[in-house]
């Protein structure tokens, strides 16, 4: 397998203008004759289909909700980022990018980084003209604010739901589409398998999720849009249904998984109550700014907060990082409280949670100014936890938020298999080892709106592709290989239900693969979960049958996928001997307990080729080089 | 605690439903409402039986996946709150629960709890847009927005699309939903120019879909997981008025509707 980055040659801000000059462009009269498949219907998805049905292109889209609008990109909060300088605090697109690859500790593509950085401000100008209500200052402008790992405000936003208004405007354009004819939309739809023929990716099948008809549908292309895999923790802040079986298929057919081990842990999360929970909670980050995070000196203190004095308390960040005391990011966040709760000083039911303190910032600046700040997020805390953040601190903890990895793509977000675009979450491109704030929702509609109708084009003008049906054998193979695994998982006839393995998995991942990782602990893992996999397809028990809207048959394909996936991120984290950004290997840190890069031998993507069932896969290399912005340590003592 | 719950249940959509009793036993008071639900679920499959279907995917509040009538209220007792931010603090040892999938005839029952809403989605698909070619939109601060129109705007975007409003409507009426489009859009200089075709072309696949019309209940508003205010809706009215004389013999579409 041979990674090819296709980055254009030349100076990194004239290479997306020249290698638009330099596409293939497909005859606007041709289009219409062109079918492409778009799998996924969020930010990256929605903005694809409708931009692409605009320009001629017949496009299909699959989600598995029962509508597009219900993508999880509708939960992002915080903002969107772009280059927009509207502030006059000194931003540029070069400025944006040098923070993303900063932020990505040196793990990301500098021209696909660049490229991204260049479109956000074409992002922005196309939302607003959809009519996406950014917040405004009093003279009508666009209004910012500053957000993690940045100097200048940049972030646009709309009130706390960025990600819904978005998402919104990028499925109305779409629906705009479906209306016109030009997008045939599939809800609750799934893609289970990719189907090749003459190696290229020419189409998919679906199981239909309320029928639980299995179909084939042949394009000329295909797109993934499919989102993160980290719900393989269980307990994550994705929607429930959030699944890896799409792009784990497509590994499976030949796409080369990058980077699976880097994952995002967001620190200020809701802490777990108990066995029931189904999935966590994130309270923005912006809390950091007055809260002031804490956790008894001494360990298994049984008092509660509001009764344990100032010199019983460690305000651990502020210790340690003197500098920039509660506002470290969030991988640093995360481990300081990690650490504190493995030394038995963790607060709340099970100890695993610390405060978060308002009481300083209430005193003074006075609950009404803290209540026009925060209140919305007060209320949502209180109505989860029944307590009043306004009186006794808040408990957070860390929760797996987003993935980093996915398919590796080239700069035309190409994945291996020729035919098949990998956008969004779904790819590995722009985020190196660590994702800074507000860049998600950024690089999904970069992706959708900008670089899709371009690359999409290039791939169609520059081969020939034949015209295909649905009865070509390889669609009958793969909707048979579907058709059995629904069967073998309906027949497994054990007494154990999918979520308890699915709820075990996740255990094994948080304990052994989640905020620190070692060598010990990652093989340890790395027999768990074989075993794990292999009890699933004896013991598991999935009730009902195919022809039906069955939840239970849902859950099932996606936990067995978890199942192989799992193994992958571990191996990933095990061969990956350095700590940077998200992955933090305690093998690999200073002496003061930080990240240490091995620049030298893992300045790399690490890309995996599926080698076939019960083999080790082949890890492939794709080095990375830092011309412009150049490695350095992050320090934030 | 322990709970006992009468649940519609309902194969498909041709089957006849019939409530069932279950026991929700141990229930605690920091579950969500749909975490009490994965409980009994559990149980079920572990006795062999079909477990409950019902929508969900967020699980914080913003999807608006999930719904369901909780003792004939849309997403139950508590104002503002969807189903999956309801928490089971707000039951008692020994309470009954009634729980239902919405009643609409526009909003016919797929399995259990699950119903089909893409009625909502051909209601936007015939004019809940703003027609932006990709590519095609001027500087992002060239049309400034009053700041007292972006904020009416958004409050009416706030919409997540669950339903409440219709189930909770005797009627049955989608109004809320289709006016807080209607307003969001029409309130922003950028949705003037379709601002007639829009409401017109709303307004009209909203009567085509079977929903009631509008006769101030304003229990809607009192369901509304976001709190959308019944204003909005005199706003449509004004706004289709104002549409129908502007556009006398004009067809009522817009452009890519299917209304």
């Amino acid at each position: 397998m041979e990674l090819r980055s296709n980055v254009p040659e030349g100076p990194i801000e004239r290479k997306w203008e020249k290698h638009r000059f330099e596409m293939k462009l497909v005859n606007p009269a041709n289009k219409r004759k062109h079918t492409i498949l778009m799998v996924g219907s969020g930010l990256a998805g929605a903005s694809a289909a409708a931009s692409l049905a605009e320009l001629g292109y017949n496009v299909k889209c699959y989600c598995y909700q029962d509508s597009p609008r219900r993508a999880h990109s509708i939960a992002a909060q915080g903002g969107i980022n772009a280059a927009k300088n509207y502030q006059n605090d000194g931003d540029s697109v070069f400025r944006l990018f040098y923070d993303t690859v900063k932020g990505g500790d040196y793990r990301s593509r500098e021209g696909n980084v660049y490229r991204l950085a260049e479109l956000s401000v074409e992002i922005i100008d196309q939302c607003v003209a959809q009519g996406v209500p950014f917040a405004r200052e009093y003279g009508g402008l666009l209004a910012n604010r500053s957000f993690g790992g940045a100097q200048v405000s940049r972030t646009f936003y709309a009130r706390g739901q960025t990600g819904q208004q978005l998402l919104l405007g990028a499925y109305q354009a779409l629906e705009r589409q479906i209306g016109l004819g030009k997008v045939e939309m599939f809800s609750r739809h799934e893609m289970l398998d990719l189907v090749l023929v003459d190696g290229r990716a020419r189409g998919i099948v679906t199981r239909d999720m309320v029928t639980g008809e299995i179909e084939s549908h042949a394009g000329d292309a295909v797109v993934l849009g499919t989102g993160g895999y980290g719900n393989v923790f269980y307990l994550a802040t994705y929607a429930k249904g959030a699944n890896a079986t799409a792009i784990w298929r497509a590994y499976k057919k030949g796409a080369a998984f990058a980077n699976p081990c880097f994952t995002q842990i967001h620190p200020t999360c809701i802490p777990v109550t108990g066995e029931h929970q189904s999935k966590l909670t994130l309270m923005s980050e912006s809390l950091r700014n007055d809260g002031r995070i804490w956790v008894p000196k001494k360990a298994r203190d049984p008092r509660p907060p509001n009764q344990i004095p100032e010199e019983d308390r460690d305000y651990y960040l502020e210790r340690q990082y003197p500098s920039f005391g509660n506002l470290v990011p969030r991988d640093v966040a995360s481990r300081a409280a990690k650490r504190v709760a493995d030394e038995g000083r963790g607060v709340g039911p099970g100890g695993f949670g610390v405060y978060l303190d308002f009481a300083d910032a209430i005193k003074r600046l006075g609950a009404n100014v803290i209540g026009e700040k925060y209140g919305n997020l007060f209320e949502m805390y209180e109505r989860i936890t029944a307590e009043n953040p306004y009186q006794v601190p808040m408990r957070i903890y860390p929760a797996i938020h987003y993935t980093m990895g996915g398919l590796w793509v080239d700069y035309n977000l190409m994945s291996t298999v020729p035919g098949l675009h990998v956008i969004g979450e779904a790819n590995f491109s722009d985020h190196g080892a660590n994702r800074l704030g507000a860049s998600a929702l950024m690089q999904g509609l970069a992706d959708g709106y900008f670089v899709m109708p371009y690359t999409v084009g290039h791939y169609l003008a520059s081969n020939k592709i034949e015209k295909l049906a649905t009865d070509h054998s390889a669609f009958r193979q793969a909707e048979a290989a579907v058709a059995d695994r629904v069967r073998s998982l309906l027949g497994i006839g054990g007494q154990r239900s999918v979520d308890s393995f699915h709820r075990e998995l996740g255990r094994i991942m948080w304990e052994y693969c989640g905020m620190a990782r070692n060598q010990g602990g990652l093989e340890t893992a790395l027999e768990k979960i074989p075993a794990l996999r292999e009890q699933f397809w004896r013991e598991a028990k999935v009730p009902g049958e195919n022809e039906e809207l069955n939840q239970s048959l849902e859950k099932a394909g996606r936990v067995a996928d978890f199942l192989e996936l799992a193994e992958l991120i571990c191996l990933d984290a095990l061969e990956r001997r350095e700590s940077c950004g998200g992955h933090f290997r305690e093998e690999f840190q200073t002496p003061d307990g930080e990240a240490r890069r091995d620049d030298e031998n893992f300045c790399h993507v690490a890309a995996w080729e599926y080698a076939g069932q019960g083999q080790k896969p082949i890890r492939h290399v794709e080095p990375l080089s830092f011309e412009y912005v150049h490695p350095s340590q992050r320090s934030y003592k | 605690m322990n709970l006992t719950l009468h649940v519609w249940r309902q194969k498909n959509a041709a089957a006849r439903g019939r409530f069932v009793t279950y026991p929700a036993s141990d229930v605690s008071p920091d579950m969500s409402f749909l975490e009490m639900l994965d409980v009994v679920n559990e149980a079920l499959i572990a006795g062999g039986e079909d477990p409950i279907a019902f929508d969900h995917d967020c699980r914080e509040g913003i999807c608006g996946t999930c719904g369901m009538m909780i003792d004939g209220q849309a997403h139950g007792p508590r104002r503002a709150t969807t189903a999956c931010q309801l928490h089971m603090r707000t039951y008692r040892d020994g309470d009954e629960i009634t729980i239902e999938p919405w009643r609409a005839d526009a909003f016919p029952v797929v399995k259990d709890l699950v119903v089909d809403r893409s009625a909502f989605d051909r209601i936007v698909a015939a004019g809940g847009f703003i027609t932006a070619r990709t590519g095609s939109a001027p500087d992002g601060n060239a049309v400034p927005v009053p700041k007292a129109a972006a904020d009416l705007a958004m409050d009416a975007a706030a919409c997540i699309g669950c339903g409440a409003c219709v189930a909770a409507c005797p009627n049955a009426s989608a109004m809320l939903f289709t006016a807080a489009k209607v307003s969001h859009l029409g309130l922003l200089p950028q949705g003037q120019p379709e601002r007639h075709t829009r409401v017109r072309g709303m307004v009209a696949q909203m009567d085509a879909e079977g929903f009631g019309t509008c006769t101030n209940h304003f229990e809607c508003e009192a369901a509304c997981p976001k709190s959308i205010s019944v204003r909005f809706i005199a706003r449509m009215n004004r706004d289709y008025l104002v549409a129908t004389l502007a556009d006398r013999g004009e067809p009522a579409s817009a452009e890519g509707g299917t209304g």
